[in-house]
């Protein structure tokens, strides 16, 4: 659905120029849900923008929903939606003129049904006539993907889909977009800043951070694979043994990563949860005494942090 | 290319929608023109005498509506690129020719209609010309709207902020007007104004449909206000054409 290789763009400004994307490559498949996630001012509107034809990339290429990106953008065009960070609608116009403009933009019809249809889709039905301003924050959002749907693209992309919304509206978004895959088997890609998003929603995280992809994978895959089990280790006299345990540790195979901390011990493991037996085997045998074992797995904060050495929430 | 005519139908509709809700628009944006109507067109009577001078004056306060209210057209769009809705119709197929001509158009029949209201009122304090005289300057001062719109479009969207676009438009459109002979005809100028004032073409408009409201139809003088029309309306076109298929439209 998405194929991208080498895609970058430089901003020209006057302070001079800004990499905002740097070589991206991807891969999205068909009913994928697949993430960016990264904090403000990773690269990922521009990277979106460039997919739906909005910037031209000054480096690289991409075919999107089948068409090449540089060669026949109109045909990117319908084949795709776009819900940008910002929406994109005029505060003054009433819903149901929005609505019908898009479908007859994308010369879906019969105009009426299509219109009905998306309102019932996304919990719009009974507002075709109020203004696009007395909406509430999680209906303004609902119909920007009302509009992104209009002429059932295979792809909708979607830029933050939910920063700014309550809890509650968040989750019922997520609710919306999960239908969309199971029902249509619409392809999603979007962008999130929030680890639960990325967590929650898609089958496949590219994390971004300053316009590279510094790593991918499922959420369960990129917790194992980069980070490890978190292993927090209280010792009954942590000045005697922190030193004799930490090299008992980390002889042992699983054990990324030892080392003191406070009262003890904290390390990053492999298949923590099998891996704990073996800890206290080879603690017990470096006579080492324990106070207490504690395993915690990692979330995707510690990914982040184990790939780009800063913690997701500074750098946003 | 029957695309691009049913494209630029839709945004015209979407543009015109809620002028039509919402009427006193059209009023407001003739407000000023008609002030100087009632308030200074009386003024020049005196002057010029009365029938001459209704045909002299009633012609440079269209032109005068068109500078003003189609030069204000671009603050519409950078709202439009501020919310996210010209990014929005430009991920969609709709011809970008469209995107611009949609608008365009709308704000021509604004512009035509609001000419209209000043022609009205122009009658009620005096005015009288003939008919086709009048029917070939609102041509005319409507073809100049397509043109001074879509240069107000360009500038927008070069600009992109109202705080940039606001004082550009107002150092242009100034010199422009009082150059023009507007509010009086440039003939009653000093040699060196007068020969600074055939360098602007609103100029030639200005005196072509005051030709054409004084009935001198088959003249010079409405032939190359019509010529520099279609003119300005030909360049200015082009470049809105060229800005809004440019990847940053
Ligand atoms: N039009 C632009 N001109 C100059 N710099 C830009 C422009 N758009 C984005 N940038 C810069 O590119 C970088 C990436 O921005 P963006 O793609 O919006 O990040 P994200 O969506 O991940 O928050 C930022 O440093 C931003 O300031
Ligand atoms: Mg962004």
């Amino acid at each position: 659905m998405i194929e991208a290789r080498g895609l970058g763009r430089t901003f020209t400004t006057r302070q001079g120029p800004v990499e905002a994307v740097r070589g991206v490559d991807l891969d999205v498949d068909a009913g994928e849900i697949v993430g960016f996630l990264g904090p403000n001012g990773a690269g990922k509107t521009t990277t979106l923008r460039m997919l739906t034809t909005l910037l031209a990339p000054t480096a690289g290429n991409a075919t999107v929903a089948g068409c090449d990106l540089r060669a026949d953008p109109a045909g990117v065009r319908r084949g795709i939606g776009y819900v940008a960070q910002g929406g994109g609608t005029d505060p003054a116009l009433p819903i149901g003129e929005e609505l019908e403009l898009q479908a007859r933009l994308y010369g879906v019809g019969p105009v009426a049904e299509r219109t009905a249809e998306l309102c019932a889709r996304l919990d719009l039905e009974g507002l075709e006539r109020r203004p696009v301003a007395s909406l509430s924050g999680g209906q303004r959002r609902r119909l920007d993907i009302a509009l992104g749907l209009a002429h059932r693209p295979r792809l909708l992309f979607l830029d933050e889909p939910t920063t700014g919304l309550d809890p509650h509206s968040r989750g019922d978004l997520w609710d919306h977009i999960r239908r969309m895959r199971a029902e249509d088997g619409t392809t999603v890609f979007l962008t999130t800043h929030y680890l639960e998003e990325a967590d929650a929603l898609c089958d496949r995280i590219l994390i971004m951070d300053r316009g590279r992809i510094v790593a991918e994978g499922t959420p369960a895959e990129l917790k194992r694979r980069v980070a490890g089990d978190v292993v927090t280790v209280e010792l009954a006299d942590a000045a005697r043994d922190a030193g004799r345990a930490c090299a008992a540790l980390a002889g042992l195979a699983a054990v990324r990563e030892a080392r003191a901390d406070g009262d003890g011990l904290r390390l990053r493991v492999d298949n923590g949860d099998r891996e704990l037996m073996g800890l206290m085997r080879a603690l017990d045998g470096a006579g080492v005494e324990l106070a207490s074992l504690r395993l915690a797995r990692p979330t995707l904060d510690d990914v982040f942090l184990t790939v780009t050495g800063r913690s997701l929430r500074e750098a946003a | 290319m029957a695309k691009v005519v049913r494209d630029t139908y839709l945004i015209f509709l979407r543009y015109l929608r809620p002028t039509l809700r919402n009427r006193m628009v059209l009023v407001f944006g003739a407000v000023q023109p008609l002030v100087y109507l009632v308030l200074f067109g009386p003024l020049l009577t005196e002057v010029f005498g009365g029938a001459r001078s209704w045909r002299v004056f009633v012609p440079g306060i269209l032109v005068q509506l068109v500078l003003f209210g189609a030069g204000f057209a671009g603050f519409a769009l950078i709202a439009d690129l501020r919310s996210g809705v010209a990014e929005r119709l430009r991920v969609t197929p709709v011809s970008r020719v469209a995107l611009l001509l949609g608008r365009v158009l709308r704000d021509a029949l604004l512009l035509a209609v609001q000419a209209s209201m000043l022609v009205a009122a122009g009658l009620l304090l005096g005015l009288r010309a003939p008919v086709a005289g009048v029917l070939v300057g609102l041509a005319l001062v409507t073809a100049l709207a397509v043109a001074i719109a879509s240069l107000s479009y360009v500038l927008a969207m070069s600009t992109g902020r109202e705080d940039a676009f606001a004082p550009l438009l107002s150092t242009v459109t100034l010199p422009l007007m009082l150059l023009s002979g507007i509010l009086l005809p440039m003939d009653l100028a000093p040699g060196w104004l007068e020969a600074v004032s055939w360098a602007n073409p609103f100029r030639y408009v200005v005196d072509a449909t005051r030709a054409a409201f004084a009935g001198d139809y088959a003249t010079a003088t409405v032939g190359r206000g019509a010529a520099v029309t279609v003119a300005l309306v030909v360049v200015s076109v082009a470049l809105g054409t060229r800005r809004f298929r440019a990847e940053n439209a």
